[in-house]
């Protein structure tokens, strides 16, 4: 038998997740988590782990130099860094809404970059 | 010539506390004002572009950025007044219980506030290396993990290249990650307790996702370099002392303190307010009155908080009770909140009888699990068994009035050897 243990990243609690499975093929079976976002957490962390991204963008706001920008929701690990070299050569024009779309659908995942504040000057 | 102005509320500090404080007195038709040095209503949660905040407040994962968004807005729809901009220098109690305070900004000069109730919003600021007296010399590269947050996060300026971080608090885990998003080294975290003192998720996906190593029960003995710091001696902790012996060199060109925080409360001292020593803060009752009637405070300006979710609703129930303040309603009773063994500090400092309270504390034991216990007037009144006990982690509870049902001390206590 294969045994795993993670530290669940869904909320503050930090819930200490055990995972295991009969076989090499074999389906994850995960205890230790107080809610649902544990075992879905696990599952993601064991086949495809992502995290969601928040990084700055460069802006012509004469107010603020970077504006706080975020993925949508969580993004394969391996996508990270570029993603990161790409948002750091970009320039965004203001204004800006928080939750307006900055870049859609990266590397085909469905996630996309969102503001994560307004700037109006 | 000097302007004057007049509310019913003065809330000094727009960040998680002030905003929520202030949505909630002026959403119920008190005039108010909240006041602040900084241009942009948010406080520190603006240059917290990570993601974590907001579960329990908005029940929605939000970064910093978002929540102060969302929070300012509230306050701003339910029609609160903004200073910003703004630095409150002197306040003081009227002869009439009203309160006058005094404001600098660069746009309008010196404006003086009347207001009958002040809520005390205004935070902390982070411990840096002369709290630790680190010995060493005194080179450029040396920040507290919150300006060098700062720095990245709203300035879009790199601190430097490779790093060591001092301590395991949240703010320098998160910056571990932050540093390593933006192309910098990080070479090492060092903490003198036993145990990290930030989350265990921030430990998993701050630490762990980036192979940086945590030294735990070691301490920086030395800084080196000339203008720039170019490495940090670091040594194992034997007893509590730093083992010269084991001691080892690291290179790097940037040192972060994330070493605690400490409320900020330079205005309640001018207003005579009753600190505690415990919590930095100030000593108040069920309604976070302090003991100036009508001055309020809540969130890190009254204890360091874990999440800012609590902060905000800290600060909404000390609007509340600002709120019946102004309505005229008697002061809460002021019997004494004390803490035993095992518990570093209580809030509220004070109860009242046959009140439900919501009672914060700080452990001082890491522990599986242990026994809370209340004591009023020496007899046993409340327990319960709780569970994963840690200093990094605030405990809260909430006691039914029932059981308040007279005066006297109430004692609380943590104990790890549970009776049969």
């Amino acid at each position: 038998m294969e045994e795993k243990h993670l530290i669940c990243i869904s909320c503050p609690t930090g819930c200490r997740l055990s995972a295991s499975r009969e076989t090499a093929d074999g389906e994850w079976k995960i205890t230790g988590n107080r809610c649902p976002r544990g075992v879905a957490y696990a599952q993601n962390e064991l086949h495809d782990p992502r995290r969601i991204v928040t990084a700055v963008v460069r802006c012509d706001s004469e107010l603020l130099p970077c504006l706080p920008v975020r993925t949508n929701a969580a993004l394969p690990k391996r996508f990270i860094a570029p993603l990161l070299n790409r948002l750091y050569q970009m320039e965004v024009k203001i204004p800006v809404k928080c939750g307006e779309l900055l870049l859609a659908d990266i590397e085909n995942t469905g996630v996309n970059v969102i503001f994560s504040c307004d700037c109006v000057k | 010539m000097i302007q004057e102005e007049t509310y019913d509320v003065a809330v000094i500090g727009a960040g998680a506390a002030g905003l929520a404080a202030a949505a909630e007195t002026a959403g119920a038709g008190r005039s108010t004002v909240v006041i602040d040095r900084e241009e942009l209503p948010g406080g520190i949660l603006r240059q917290c572009i990570h993601n974590g905040f907001g579960i329990n407040y908005f029940k929605e994962e939000l970064t910093g950025p978002e929540y102060a968004t969302r929070i300012t807005r509230i306050a701003e729809e339910a029609g609160a007044v903004f200073a910003l901009g703004s630095a409150v220098t002197d306040v003081k109690r009227l002869p009439d219980n009203r309160f006058g305070l005094v404001a600098l900004s660069a746009e309008r000069g010196v404006v003086r506030y009347t207001a009958r109730a002040v809520i005390l919003a205004m935070g902390c600021r982070e411990r840096t290396r002369g709290n630790l007296a680190v010995p060493g010399t005194r080179p450029a590269g040396i920040y507290t993990a919150g300006s060098a947050q700062k720095l990245l996060n709203r300035d879009g300026a790199l601190p430097g290249t490779s790093a060591v971080i001092v301590g395991s608090g949240d703010i320098g885990l998160i910056m571990a990650r932050r540093l390593r998003w933006c192309g910098i080294e990080v070479k090492a975290v060092i903490e003198i307790m036993p145990q990290p003192s930030g989350l265990p998720r921030n430990i998993a996906q701050c630490l762990d996702d980036f192979g940086i190593p945590l030294y735990l029960e070691h301490a920086v003995t030395n800084i080196g370099g000339a203008k720039r710091v170019e490495y940090v001696d670091v040594a194992p902790l034997a007893d509590g002392i730093p083992d010269a012996s084991k001691t080892f060199r690291i290179q790097c060109d940037t040192l972060l303190f994330s070493v605690g925080l400490v409320p900020e409360n330079e205005l309640s001292r001018q207003l005579g307010v009753e600190l505690n020593p415990a919590t930095g803060g100030a000593r108040v009752d069920s309604g976070f009155q302090t003991s100036v009637p009508g001055v309020f405070a809540g969130g890190n300006v009254l204890h360091v908080h874990d999440l800012v979710d609590f902060v905000s609703e800290e600060a909404a129930l000390a609007a509340k009770a600002a709120l019946r303040y102004l309505d005229g309603a008697p002061p809460p009773e002021r019997n004494r909140v004390r803490v035993e063994a095992n518990l570093k500090y209580v809030v509220p400092g004070y109860f009242s009888r046959n009140l439900n309270t919501v009672f914060s504390f700080r452990p001082l034991i890491t522990a599986d699990a242990a026994q809370l216990t209340a004591r009023l007037d020496g007899e046993i009144v409340w327990k319960r068994r709780l569970r994963g006990i840690r200093p990094a982690e605030m405990i809260k509870v909430e006691l039914p009035g029932t059981l308040l049902n007279r005066s006297g001390d109430l004692v609380f206590s943590l104990e790890t050897e549970l009776e049969a």
